[in-house]
């Protein structure tokens, strides 16, 4: 089972909610709509579920034109932000519901059913009604009831948003297992950069209605197309700097001079905005061409066994997370080091001109 | 300005508690003192949320002490006590500008016109307000929203803490970065007591000097981020502060060895001491993803690991190894190289922790 | 621009509401219309009057009366029984058993037919077994219904009170409810006083179902016949004669067709401009305030 958005538009009212959309989701694979709140991520789902026409363009499954087809005919579930169950059936039920709706027979409900359930850690609360569950429980619940039914699509909205830090992390664990076994395309749509790398699979990086770049989850955080998708698929936000190259060398802040280096030198004069990952910048100086500068501490995050700085000279700030405990106080003058062989840089039109020759491991 | 002391403080929503699994807080003393900023870290269902509504006197406690500077405010209801609070969902008054909206606190108590646009545009300023101040509050977006919240407590002159429930749960991550850093920044110029209460331990850290860990009811640990993070008092802490949580061993001395399960364990003489002193069966050792020494080709006295998945979270990797039966998880940062099927493992000797009944237990080092 | 694009297929679809809107509103109004411009004598001959009928109608002085009558009746429960029924909404218990049984109580005559209601309230009033009757003449008040204009109007409106007032409290305390707790929290630790609260935070909220409910009023209350019909008949003299029951008398009992068709029209156009001009201010006073916020 192959999915694949042709040239979707979505408009409403002469509004566009989606533009100019190509997508082709291959079997058995598992895709994060990454983006931000108002990206297009659930009218996208919504339009690959057949809840919604487009405007303009085809949605093929299995190469089968369904564009116009409905959601009842087109062997989809879904898992929503909200916990949504049967309120007056029991677990069991619930799970049984899509399964009872497709009249399959009981011996072979029993089996799905409680297969389903051992699958999502819930076989022991099969009698009990969603209301007296947890989120997490309700939520395992709801996702029993989307993969019960064999589903050939099976989309999540964000489910993980109204759960706990920590059982997030346990969902998506399991949820990277689960469908590493399964043959259905899975979707999950998230406003979160970390759970995208997270969940793996491949990434589509969402921004107003438009899709900017879809791959390998690795591939699309270490290889941005453009200055959009680097912003949006970063946690802390990457650092954008403003560099003007002329001749051999590269002009920072109006003042700082740095020659270029291997990985560098094939930029033609003019100006560039530099993209510095916050981790990628330190305290001491990793290779020869590191470009040092001196800021000024604004403030220092320190969680346990990092620490976020937030720096600034007179024209630019930089966020820099370092590994472990460092103490600053603010005001406090610091000396830091930008890698130039991990440095991304982009045209003025924002597209990518640069990606270091040692993005990533791959 | 005030310190915030419970005293012997417990609560129940049920009328005739009996058992301690009646409690949704369990009898504690705690200090929150003068102008710290504080977060109350827990998983939903822990008691955190009670123990906000008790300090802010949206509830009363059913016994024990809630005082402010020392002064028992048990019966106060919110209003007489000085305090704002900032909640999970924007509040904001729909039909009033976000001038008025800033305003209110202060017009409420009768406060003189003059007085009330200058702490407004005070604190408009300090939030990155000042262009919405005419906007209607109902046409903001979720995170002006909260700084309009936020700039209520800020306003009057009499608040003495400003107590957070979980405000940036529906804010983007982008912009989160931003509300936090607002957020300390407020912290250090007004010298306020703030308590934060989260499930998210990066928020927690990050914002909190101090953070109290609650579990069933309960503060387990309270302590610096630092402290939190390398020396969990308890394995719930373990798990819950650090993503992913620390890994647990359950460890037995057989055959004069430290063995987990069928695996024999080789760990520093100190460690073999301190298990064969632990009086209980109980016994695990804990170690950080972040600690654990792992090698692609095998080193001295190292243990041999399966490796299962490697999960590639940008600028460093989550390796899912498996030591004999035991699941185990190493970070692995983006210049080191990283093991394929098999890897070799040591746990060094200052970041072992050994929990009894599960409770810490020092390991002394030199 | 793309609009063309749509599926227009659909359209197909309202094809039998549109059919049953034709049978049930469009054919009766024609006829009415039919009626209106015409002078029927009998099923043979007529004369085509054009507009005469209703400027005849425009300036009788009866049916002026009658609808300025009706203008004064509506505005004075709307007057009332807005007001009243937020307050009740506010007093009405939030949980509990307290709240299910105040909801049944306060429901309970919107349940009973209209007709009914004026008959309760004859027996009600009658001097000689109606307790309110009988009471206040006891305490020395000559009420009589049937001889004060003012005792017939101040009892109508009182019974159109009595059985009204209770939509908008249901309504308001439906808007009430679906308040999160988080408002009332935050009001009070700004140290808002009850008035504030109510109208910082409930007023607002209660907008929308307001404005259902004054609608649904409005017309409820411009189109009233069979309580006061059956309560004063109309009477003393024409004091509570409105428009509904001046032209039921007009149609059925003078058999006027054509002006009685003339007068349908203007009072059907009245009821749908003055609700027009409601609806269309209270949407423009929202959207100035995006327009002002944006």
């Amino acid at each position: 089972m192959s999915l694949i958005l042709e040239n979707i538009d979505l408009k409403v009212g002469g509004e566009s909610h989606i533009t100019d959309v190509n997508l082709e989701l291959q079997p058995g694979s598992f895709n994060v709509l990454l983006g931000r709140t108002l990206a297009g991520k659930t009218t996208l789902m919504r339009l690959m579920a057949g809840l919604d026409t487009p405007t303009r363009g085809r949605v093929l499954m299995n190469g089968q034109d369904v564009t116009g087809v409905s959601v009842r005919h087109r062997n989809v579930s879904m898992v929503y932000q909200q916990f949504i169950n049967y309120p007056a059936l029991s677990v069991y039920d619930n799970i049984a519901s899509p399964l009872k709706l497709a009249r399959v027979s009981a011996a072979e409900i029993d089996r799905r059913v409680r297969q389903t359930a051992e699958m999502l850690h819930i076989e022991h609360l099969l009698d009990r009604l969603p209301l007296e569950l947890s989120g997490g429980q309700q939520q395992r619940t709801a996702m029993g009831r989307a993969l019960v039914k064999d589903a050939d699509i099976v989309l999540f909205d964000e489910p993980l948003v109204n759960l706990d830090y920590k059982l997030r992390e346990e969902f998506r664990e399991e949820l990277r297992a689960l469908f590493s076994k399964r043959h259905c395309i899975a979707v999950y749509a998230t406003t979160e950069p970390a759970e995208a790398l997270a969940l793996g699979g491949h990434t589509a990086v969402l921004h107003e209605g438009r899709l900017l770049q879809y791959g390998r989850t690795e591939d699309v955080y270490h290889r941005p197309r453009d200055i959009l998708a680097a912003e949006m698929f970063s946690e802390p936000p990457i650092n954008i700097l403003r560099g003007i190259v002329s001749g051999s060398e590269v002009t920072f802040d109006r003042r700082m001079h740095f020659p270029l280096n291997d990985d560098l030198r094939r930029l033609a004069p003019g100006e560039y905005r530099f993209g510095v990952r916050p981790a990628h910048v330190s305290l001491a100086p990793r290779a020869e061409d590191d470009i040092e500068v001196r800021m000024t501490v604004e403030m220092a995050e320190i969680s346990g066994s990092e620490t976020f700085l937030h720096v600034a000279s007179e024209l630019f700030h930089l966020t820099v997370h370092l590994e472990g405990v460092h103490e600053f106080d603010p005001g406090q003058a610091i000396t830091l080091y930008i890698p130039t062989h991990k440095v991304y840089a982009f045209d003025r039109a924002g597209a990518v001109v640069h990606i270091p020759s040692h993005a990533g491991r791959a | 300005m005030a310190e915030i002391t419970l005293k012997g403080l417990a609560h129940s929503y049920l009328p005739q508690p009996t058992s301690p699994g009646d409690y949704a807080i369990r009898e504690m003393d705690h200090v929150w003192q003068q102008g710290g900023a504080y977060a109350l870290l827990g998983p939903s269902g822990c008691g955190k949320s009670t123990l906000l509504n008790i300090i802010s006197g949206l509830l009363e406690p059913s016994s024990g002490e809630v005082l402010f500077d020392g002064e028992r405010v048990n019966s106060l209801p919110p209003e007489a006590r000085n305090i704002a609070q900032v909640f999970q969902f924007p509040v904001v008054y729909d039909t009033m500008t976000v001038y008025d909206n800033l305003a209110f606190p202060l017009r409420n108590v009768g406060t003189p016109a003059g007085r009330v646009h200058e702490r407004v545009l005070e604190v408009a300023d300090v939030l990155e307000l000042t262009a919405q101040l005419k906007r209607k509050a109902k046409n903001l977006t979720a995170d002006e929203k909260q700084k309009v919240s936020m700039g209520r407590g800020l306003v009057r002159d009499d608040v003495s803490a400003i107590l957070f429930d979980e405000p940036l749960t529906v804010i983007d991550p982008q912009l989160k970065w931003k509300l936090r850093r607002k957020l300390k920044e407020i912290h250090r110029r007004f010298n306020i007591t703030m308590v934060y209460v989260t499930h998210d331990q990066l928020e927690a850290s990050t914002f909190a000097d101090k953070i109290a860990v609650m579990y069933e009811g309960q503060v387990v640990q309270f302590g610096t981020p630092r402290e939190l993070f390398e020396a969990p008092n308890h394995t719930f802490v373990g798990y819950f502060i650090g993503s992913p949580g620390m890994n647990f061993l359950e460890v037995a001395l057989r055959d004069g060895r430290v063995v987990s399960g069928a695996v024999s364990l080789s760990v520093a003489p100190a460690v073999h001491r301190a298990v064969a002193e632990a009086r209980s069966t109980n016994l695990k050792l804990g170690i950080r993803p972040e600690f654990v020494e792992v090698h692609p080709a095998p080193v001295e006295d190292a243990m041999e690991a399966r490796v299962e998945d490697v999960q590639d979270l940008g600028t460093y990797a989550i390796v899912q190894l498996r030591l004999g039966e035991i699941a185990l998880k190493a970070r692995v940062e983006e210049d080191e190289p990283l093991p394929e099927e098999r890897a070799w493992l040591r746990f060094p000797v200052e970041r072992l922790g050994l929990y009894v009944d599960e409770f810490r237990v020092e390991i002394p080092h030199e | 621009m793309n609009d063309k694009l749509y599926n227009n297929r659909a359209w197909w679809l309202i094809l039998p509401m549109l059919l049953l809107v034709a049978f049930s509103a469009i054919i009766p109004l024609m006829t009415v219309v039919n009626y209106s411009v015409q002078d029927v004598f009998d099923a043979h001959t007529r004369f085509f009057t054009g507009t005469e009928w209703f400027r005849e109608t425009l300036n009788d002085p009866a049916l002026q009366a009658a609808l300025l009558r009706q203008f004064a009746f509506s505005l004075t429960v709307l007057a009332i029984e807005v007001p009243l029924g937020i307050s009740i909404a506010l007093l009405m218990p939030r949980k509990g058993w307290q709240a299910s049984a105040v909801l049944i109580l306060v429901t309970m005559p919107l349940l009973i037919p209209w007709n009914v209601v004026g008959s309760i309230w004859q027996i009600f009033t009658r001097g000689d077994i109606g307790l309110m009757g009988w009471g206040l003449r006891e305490l020395g008040y000559g009420y009589n219904i049937t001889r004060s204009a003012a005792d017939a109007w101040g009892t109508i409106i009182l019974m159109d009170v009595w059985h009204w007032t209770p939509l908008i409290a249901l309504l308001c305390y439906s808007g009430l409810r679906a308040i999160p707790d988080a408002y009332y929290q935050a009001a009070r630790i700004d140290r808002a006083s009850r008035w504030a609260v109510f109208r910082y935070i409930q007023l607002p909220k209660l907008t929308n179902v307001l404005v259902i409910g004054v609608l649904l009023r409005f017309m409820h209350s411009f189109m009233i016949y069979a309580e006061p019909f059956v309560l004063t008949g109309g009477g003393p003299g024409s004091s509570t004669t409105f428009l509904s029951q001046t032209l039921t008398t007009m149609a059925i009992g003078q058999q006027d067709l054509g002006p009685s068709a003339a007068f349908s029209i203007i009072y059907f156009l009245i009821i749908l401009l003055v609700c027009w001009i409601f609806y269309t201010a209270i949407m423009n006073l929202q959207k100035d305030k995006q327009n002002k916020g944006a």
